[in-house]
């Protein structure tokens, strides 16, 4: 029996979470499991650049059970993982969905890099970025392809900011002008009003994608280096 | 275009050895780098060379019985069980790809896990390519995966890098040519030299806590 | 004085089950030239059949110097049903380069009946500077046979640049390939000396045990030691592969390899406890 792509709707939902390194990914996605475990089947692929630290820490929380949580190592590359060669990633998930049919919901967490990383459209349905106030005010307004066009852009630890001297409504209001009004979503783990409504919208956005009514959008590819020639594409 | 780094079969996430042998502090310098891809170019990309070759013709006459065959002498020919997983990894995420870039009956013969020189040989039979191009595609990724490893684990000067790969084409030709021959003889022939410090490192490289490459 | 011309010679060993079914004989023993067959007894330690005196047991000894290029010589081995040999080596193989050069070589064939036993434990090759010799080895096993052999080759005699040897090992279980390896070294094993393949290592060897036992599952692999690895094989066998700076180190990992894989294949010498055998080391010839 060979690996081959499975039709869309027969399968998982899979969502990517990308942002900077230490925003709270792997939070997230324990955030999620935690709320959406008993109404879900659910299952975590992590991208690791060294060996399997997030895989690990997920298994240390207990969201799920251990075999559900499965890592992906990137040799380094984690961006090429989840963008231009996403293979190994695919693989993982088909293995998981494989193992525990039928399973609802797959997250894919991508390893911590800048801002420029976002998922190929092969390997995810749909995407969330995540940014944290840590990162400061002026992180939301720059853009990049995962701020800008993700399907959700999670401005986290809003707990710290103001630690950390940032306005939390004003990168908000930041953020959704940078997405044309695309959903943001600022969160905290303390705040577990926040949390629901994080796991709000993945319900949705399942009910969307059982319903076919869901589009996958594609945030591009990297952001374009500041470049003589701007209508050059391939790099 | 198959042993193009850049294929995406997530060869990339492999160092083809040279992680631990680094770290071993046995390759440190580009001389001995170089020295390095010759050896695994003669030893394992040769061995992997001879059964790709013979995969490809066997794949082109449509012999799917000896094509089965191949998989238990290739299996015998990697003494180290976790080069022999890392193998059909390659092998499984190469099957992968192609059952997208480019979908073939032949790959129907090969297991799930199938070791890489078998894919890629069928691989090269289904774009209509001859035994010595797989070879040579396959010759090609055992160096030119641990010489882009190289630029990340340690300090190499990647125009020497490229230098090393440019002088070892000659090479990867001359070794090409002698496996599409070799691989009309009896499977049980086929050559089997051995690195035994790339199956040594293989093992303890797994067991490393923090590593870039997964081997 | 060595001979003037190149030597050929084939030597015949073969085991059988005493009628009473107790304890296995030699049913063929045909020396030849150089290579010299001698009953023996327990010499050193023995993994799987130490103490035991109902084996037979048999020691090659080289007839002159050699091999030298141009010889060509052959061992035929058969362990008959339910039969145990146990082959030894009185001295290492020191190959050296003929007066008349030219390749010399040894190709042993050694079948394994059902139910029987072939525990093999050579001494070392040495490739001689100027050598140019082939070692060409293959074991046939019957599916319920037991087996555990080691080689070590050891590349020139002290401080010496190896001469060319290649040697081949094929070991196969009811017909179905279990090992299969070759080993190149010499001033033409293009990339020998590199770290992909043997680096500064000056002696290289192993060990391959094969249980019908393990059929279901070999033992987990283990990185026991630096300098080595043991490793399950694609089939009912284990591989215990090392790579050091001497001899005496060789031997020393190699036994550790064996310690790790517990009873009954660790090494020990008839008469001895458990503790003094496992202290107990070969002393390497050559
Ligand atoms: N105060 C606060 N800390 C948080 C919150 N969420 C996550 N953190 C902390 O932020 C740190 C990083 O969180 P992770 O979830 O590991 O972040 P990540 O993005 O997965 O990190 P990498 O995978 O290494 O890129 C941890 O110490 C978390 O405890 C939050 O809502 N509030
Ligand atoms: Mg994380």
């Amino acid at each position: 029996m060979h690996d081959t792509p499975a039709k869309s709707k027969e399968r998982a939902l899979r969502i990517g979470i990308a942002g900077p390194v230490g925003t709270g990914k792997s939070s997230v996605i324990a955030a999620l499991c935690r709320g959406l475990s008993t109404e879900f089947s659910l299952g975590v692929i992590t991208n690791d650049i060294y060996t399997d630290e997030d895989a690990r820490f997920l298994r240390s929380e207990g969201v799920l059970p251990g075999e559900r949580i499965r890592a992906v190592e990137t040799g380094a590359c984690p961006h090429t993982a989840i963008r231009d060669d996403v293979t190994m990633n695919l693989i993982a998930i088909e293995d998981l969905e494989r193992d525990f049919a039928p399973l609802d919901i797959v997250l894919v967490e991508s390893g911590g890099d800048n801002l420029t990383a976002t998922f190929s459209p092969a390997l995810v349905d749909a995407q969330m970025f995540v940014l944290d106030v840590a990162g400061g005010g002026d992180v939301a307004r720059k853009g990049g392809p995962g701020i800008a066009r993700a399907d959700l852009l999670v401005v986290n630890k809003i707990d710290l900011a103001e630690h950390v001297d940032v306005d939390v409504d004003q990168m908000v209001a930041d953020a959704e002008n940078a997405r044309d009004g695309g959903p943001v979503l600022a969160l905290s783990r303390k705040r577990p009003e926040t949390v629901g409504h994080l796991c709000d919208w993945v319900r949705q956005l399942h009910r969307a994608y059982i319903g076919g009514t869901h589009t996958a959008i594609d945030p591009g590819p990297m952001a374009p280096h500041s470049h003589p020639h701007p209508h050059t594409t391939d790099h | 275009m198959l042993s193009d780094g850049r294929f995406p079969a997530g060869g990339y996430a492999h160092s083809g050895g040279l992680e631990p042998t680094v770290a071993a502090g046995r390759v440190s310098n580009a001389a001995e780098l170089e020295q390095f891809l010759v050896g695994r170019a003669e030893t394992a990309g040769f061995v992997a060379a001879v059964f790709a070759a013979a995969a490809c013709s066997m794949a082109s006459r449509g012999e799917t019985v000896a094509l089965a065959g191949l998989e238990a002498e290739l299996d015998a020919r990697f003494p180290s069980s976790e080069l022999r997983a890392v193998s059909r990894t390659l092998g499984r995420q190469l099957l992968r790809a192609m059952s997208t870039i480019h979908p073939h009956p032949y790959f129907s013969v090969l297991a799930a896990a199938p070791h890489q020189p078998m894919v890629m040989g069928i691989a090269a039979a289904a774009f209509g390519l001859d035994s010595r191009a797989a070879a040579l595609a396959i010759l090609h990724e055992s160096v030119a995966g641990p010489a882009a490893a190289a630029a990340k684990l340690m300090p190499v000067d990647p125009f020497e890098v490229h230098a090393a790969l440019a002088r070892a084409s000659a090479r990867l030709d001359r070794l090409s040519e002698a496996a599409a021959a070799q691989a009309e003889a009896p499977v049980c022939d086929f050559p089997s030299l051995g690195s035994p410090l790339m199956d040594i490192a293989a093992e303890h490289h797994k067991r490393r806590s923090t590593r870039l490459f997964a081997s | 004085m060595r001979p003037a011309g190149a030597m050929t010679a084939r030597a015949v060993l073969a085991t059988e089950l005493t009628a009473d079914g107790r304890s296995s004989r030699l049913s063929v023993l045909r020396s030849q030239g150089f290579l010299v067959l001698r009953p023996a007894n327990a010499s050193g330690p023995e993994p799987l059949v130490s103490g035991r005196r109902d084996v037979a047991r048999v020691a090659l000894a080289a007839g002159t110097a050699g091999p030298l290029g141009g010889d060509d010589f052959a061992l035929d081995v058969h362990v008959g049903p339910a039969s145990t040999l146990v082959l030894s080596e009185i001295s290492a193989m020191l190959v050296l380069p003929g007066s008349r050069g030219g390749r010399s070589r040894l190709r042993i064939t050694v079948r394994v009946d059902e139910n029987a036993t072939f525990v093999w434990i050579p001494k070392p090759v040495i490739a001689a500077r100027g050598c140019d010799h082939e070692q060409d080895v293959q074991i046939s096993l019957h599916r319920n046979a037991r087996m555990v052999m080691r080689e070590e080759t050891l590349l020139g005699r002290h401080r010496e640049a190896p001469g060319n040897l290649r040697t081949t090992l094929r070991i196969s279980c009811e017909g179905r390939p279990l090992y299969h390896q070759q080993l190149r070294v010499g001033p033409d094993a293009e990339g020998s000396g590199s770290a992909a393949v043997l680096g500064e290592s000056r002696a290289v060897g192993s060990v391959i045990a094969v249980d019908p036992a393990w059929t279901a599952a070999a033992p987990a692999a283990a990185a026991f030691h630096p300098d080595a690895v043991l490793t399950p094989l694609p089939g009912p066998g284990v591989l215990i592969s090392a790579a050091t700076r001497d001899s005496l180190q060789l031997r020393q990992v190699l036994d550790l390899g064996l310690e790790t894989l517990g009873a009954p294949w660790r090494p020990l010498a008839a008469g001895l406890n458990r503790d003094s055998a496992a202290g107990a080391q070969f002393k390497t010839a050559g």
